[in-house]
C-alpha cells in the first residue's frame, strides 16, 4: 500500500487543483463582499470556451502541447471574466440580490454551452488534444518525495495552481490592493470613508473570480478526457469549491489543506484496489464514491463553530447604511 | 382623476411594484431568448417564439395537461426553497432531497404490495415526504447545534443522497436493462382525480391538485400562525428574534426539516407516476431542485408567488418540449428562464423606473392642488 501513495497523492492534485483555484475565485469575490454562487456556471464557460477554440487552434494550425495549453489558458480566463461581468453588473452597479444573479448565471451556462455547440458543430461535444498536454517528465522528476508526486506524469495546472495560491495570499495580504478589497468585504461604508471606492474594488474582486473561475474550469477539464461534453457540465465541482471556500474559513492555507484533503479522500475511495484493507471490505463503489463527502461534513462539523464569514458578504453596499 | 389616483396607488404598493417587475422581467427574458434564436437561426426565430408563447395549446388537451404535470414539482421544490429563503436559509439542497424523497416513493410503490390498494400511494407520498424531511433535517441540525453553514451542508448532502439513492436503486428496485428504477405498480400511481377526462393521453396526475393544497398550507402556515410568524422574524433578523423569546435553534430545524419535507414530496410528485418516470443510476445530480430555486426566486419566495412562477416555467418547459421540432435545443427554454431570472435580479430599474414616474405625476398633481 505505502508504495502506492506517492501515486495516489499525485493523483488528488487533479482533483484537489481545480478545486483550490476555484475556490480561489469564490475568496476573491466574498472578500471583496459579493458572494459569488456563479461558480459553476463560470467555470462552464471557462472550460467550454477553451475546450471550443483550442479544438480549434489544433484543427487549424496543428498547434499542441504546452503552448496550446497556454493560450486555453488565457481564453478560459478572458471568457471567465466576461462572463461574470454579468454578476458585478447586477451585484454591484444594480445592487441586485446576489443570489438571484448568481442563479441566473449558473442556469444559463450550461443551457448556453450546449446551445452554442449545438449551432456550431451540430455536437454537444468538442475535443481537443489534452493528450499533448502531459508532462511525462521533468529534470526534477528524481527528487525525493516530492519527485514522484509532483514532477512526474502530471499536468501543468498543478503548477500553475500552486503559484496562484501564493500570489493569491501576496495580493490579498500583502499589497494595498488586497487591504482595501478586504475591507470593502467587512465594512465598506468605513472603506469608503477612508477614500477607498468600493464600487470599483467589489468590480475588481468579481472580475478577479471570473478569471480563476475559468481558468478553473479548463482546469478541472484537461486530466480528465481530451473531449469536453458540454451535456455534463462540471459536474458541480463550482458548489464543490464553495464548499471548500466556506469550509477553509475564506483563508487562502486553509482552502488549500481543505482542497487537498477532499482530493485526497475522492481518489484514496476510487483506487480501493491498491489499499488491501480497504479492498477487502468489499464497499460498493456508491460509498466510495460519497465518502469525500461525508468527510468533508464531518471535517466541518468540527471546524465551524466560529465562522470566519467576510461581514459584508451578501450585502449591496448601500452609503447612507451605519 | 380619482381614476389615475387609484392606479397610482396601485403601482405605489410594495406588493404590486414587484409583481410589476416580474412581468417585465419575463417579457426581457422572452426577447432575449428570442434574439438569440434570431441570431443562430433566422428563419426559424418566429415559429420558435410561436411556440414557446403558445406551447400548451400544441397538441389541444393533451400538451395542456403535461403542462400542468411540469408545474407540479416546479411548485413545490419552488415552494420548499421560498420557504427557507423566508426564513433566512439558502436550500441549496432540494436536488438532495427531491432524489432521496424521489427513491423512497419508488421504494414503496415497488416494494410495499402488502399495503392495501386504495392506501398504497399515500402511504408511499408520506414516506417521501418523510425521507426527504430527514435530508432537511440533517443540515438543519448541523447548523443550529454546530454553526454548519447550510449552503455547505447541503450541497454535500446533494452528493451523498444522490450515491446512496443510486446504490439504493441497484440493490433493491432495479432494472438492469435500462439502468435504472424498475416500474412502480399502478396502485402505487398517485391518481388522476378525474383530470383524465379533462386531458385525455397527458402525463398530468392529481400531483398538480397536492401541489396547490402544499402552496395553501405553506401560505396558512406563513402568514396565519405565530409558528409561521417566529420562523419568519428568525428570517428577518436572528438576534433580534432571540431577544424576542424566540427559539432560534429550533426554527432553523423547523424551517430546514419542513423545506425537505417539501422537496421529497415533490421527488413522490414526479415519480409516483405511471408516465414513464425512473430513477437512473448515472452519477448526476437531478436538475429539478435547481430549477426550484429558479422559481422561488421569481415567486419572490411568497407562496402565491411560487404558485405563479411555477405554472409558468412549467408553461415554458413544456413548449420546450415541442420547440425540439424546430432546429433548436430545449436548451432554448433554460436560457430564457436563467435570462428571466437575471433580469428580475435588475428589477430594481424597473422598480425605480416605475417609482419615478408615479412620484412625478403625484407631485405635479399635489402642486396643482396647492396653486388652487
Amino acid at each position: 500500500m505505502w508504495e502506492n501513495l506517492p501515486d495516489i497523492l499525485r493523483l488528488s492534485l487533479f482533483v484537489a487543483i481545480p478545486l483550490l483555484v476555484v475556490a480561489l475565485a469564490g475568496l476573491f469575490s466574498e472578500r471583496s463582499g459579493v458572494t459569488n454562487i456563479a461558480l459553476e456556471g463560470i467555470m462552464i464557460i471557462g472550460a467550454f470556451t477553451s475546450a471550443y477554440f483550442m479544438g480549434l487552434i489544433y484543427d487549424k494550425t496543428g498547434l499542441d502541447g504546452n503552448v496550446l495549453f497556454l493560450i486555453g489558458m488565457i481564453i478560459a480566463i478572458s471568457f471567465g471574466m466576461i462572463f461574470s461581468v454579468l454578476h458585478a453588473y447586477a451585484s454591484v452597479s444594480m445592487k441586485a440580490d446576489q443570489i438571484i444573479s448568481g442563479t441566473a448565471l449558473n442556469l444559463f451556462a450550461p443551457a448556453f454551452a450546449v446551445f452554442i455547440a449545438q449551432s456550431l458543430t451540430g455536437y454537444s461535444k468538442v475535443s481537443y488534444p489534452s493528450n499533448s498536454f502531459f508532462i511525462r517528465e521533468t529534470f526534477l522528476s528524481d527528487l525525493p518525495i516530492l519527485g514522484p508526486i509532483m514532477f512526474t506524469k502530471t499536468w501543468m495546472s498543478v503548477y500553475v495552481g500552486f503559484f496562484l495560491l501564493i500570489l493569491a495570499y501576496i495580493v490579498l495580504y500583502k499589497t494595498r490592493f488586497g487591504l482595501r478589497l478586504r475591507s470593502c468585504g467587512e465594512f465598506p461604508q468605513a472603506s469608503d470613508a477612508a477614500g477607498v471606492n468600493v464600487k470599483k474594488m467589489r468590480y475588481a474582486g468579481v472580475l478577479i473570480s471570473g478569471a480563476l473561475a475559468g481558468l478553473g474550469g479548463l482546469f478541472y477539464i484537461v486530466p480528465i478526457t481530451g473531449n469536453y461534453d458540454a451535456n455534463f457540465g462540471v459536474y458541480g465541482y463550482g458548489f464543490l469549491a464553495l464548499a471548500v471556500l466556506i469550509s477553509g474559513q475564506w483563508k487562502p492555507f486553509r482552502i488549500l489543506l481543505i482542497a487537498l484533503l477532499f482530493g485526497f479522500v475522492s481518489k484514496l475511495s476510487s483506487m480501493t484496489i491498491l489499499i488491501p484493507f480497504i479492498y477487502d471490505m468489499k464497499l460498493p463503489t456508491e460509498i466510495l464514491n460519497a465518502l469525500p463527502f461525508v468527510v468533508t461534513l464531518i471535517v466541518l462539523a468540527f471546524t465551524s463553530k466560529n465562522s470566519q464569514a467576510p461581514r459584508a458578504v451578501g450585502e449591496p453596499y448601500d452609503p447612507g447604511k451605519r | 382623476m380619482m381614476n389615475r389616483e387609484k392606479i397610482a396607488s396601485f403601482f405605489k404598493r410594495e406588493s404590486s411594484v414587484s409583481f410589476m417587475s416580474s412581468i417585465l422581467a419575463i417579457i426581457a427574458g422572452m426577447l432575449f431568448g428570442f434574439i438569440l434564436m434570431l441570431i443562430f437561426v433566422p428563419s426559424d426565430a418566429w415559429a420558435g417564439l410561436k411556440i414557446i408563447i403558445t406551447g400548451a395549446a400544441q397538441d389541444g388537451n393533451k400538451s395542456f395537461g403535461n403542462f400542468l404535470y411540469y408545474s407540479a414539482p416546479l411548485i413545490v421544490t419552488g415552494l420548499s426553497v421560498g420557504f427557507a429563503f423566508k426564513t433566512g436559509l439558502f436550500n441549496i439542497g432540494a436536488t438532495g432531497q427531491f432524489t432521496v424523497g424521489g427513491f423512497a416513493a419508488i421504494f414503496v410503490g415497488v416494494r410495499w404490495t402488502f399495503i392495501p390498494d386504495p392506501l398504497h400511494w399515500v402511504v408511499a407520498l408520506i414516506v417521501a415526504v418523510l425521507v426527504g424531511m430527514i435530508w432537511g433535517l440533517i443540515p438543519g441540525l448541523l447548523k443550529a447545534f454546530l454553526n454548519v453553514h447550510e449552503v455547505v451542508a447541503t450541497i454535500m448532502l446533494n452528493y451523498i443522497g444522490m450515491y446512496l439513492v443510486v446504490l439504493g436503486v441497484k440493490r433493491f428496485v432495479f432494472n438492469e436493462l435500462y439502468s435504472q428504477s424498475t416500474n412502480i405498480v399502478s396502485s402505487a400511481a398517485i391518481p388522476k382525480m378525474g383530470l383524465q377526462y379533462l386531458f385525455p393521453d397527458s402525463s398530468v396526475s392529481g400531483g398538480i391538485f397536492i401541489a396547490i393544497l402544499a402552496v395553501i398550507i405553506i401560505y396558512i402556515v406563513l402568514e396565519k400562525t405565530t409558528f409561521g410568524y417566529q420562523l419568519k422574524a428568525v428570517g428577518y433578523n436572528k438576534d433580534a428574534a432571540k431577544y424576542a423569546g424566540i427559539n432560534e435553534k429550533a426554527s432553523i430545524i423547523y424551517s430546514m426539516s419542513i423545506a425537505g419535507a417539501l422537496s421529497g414530496l415533490a421527488g413522490a410528485i414526479v415519480f409516483l407516476s405511471t408516465s414513464g418516470t425512473h430513477i437512473s443510476t448515472t452519477y448526476v445530480l437531478m436538475g429539478e431542485g435547481f430549477e426550484g430555486i429558479a422559481v422561488a426566486l421569481l415567486g419572490l419566495s411568497h407562496p402565491f408567488g411560487v404558485l405563479a412562477a411555477g405554472i409558468f416555467f412549467g408553461y415554458i418547459k413544456n413548449s420546450g418540449f415541442y420547440l425540439q421540432e424546430l432546429a433548436f435545443t430545449k436548451e432554448v427554454i433554460a436560457i430564457i428562464i436563467s435570462s428571466i431570472i437575471y433580469f428580475s435580479a435588475l428589477s430594481l430599474i424597473f422598480k425605480k423606473f416605475i417609482g419615478i414616474f408615479f412620484k412625478k405625476k403625484k407631485e405635479k398633481t399635489e402642486k396643482i392642488g396647492d396653486d388652487e
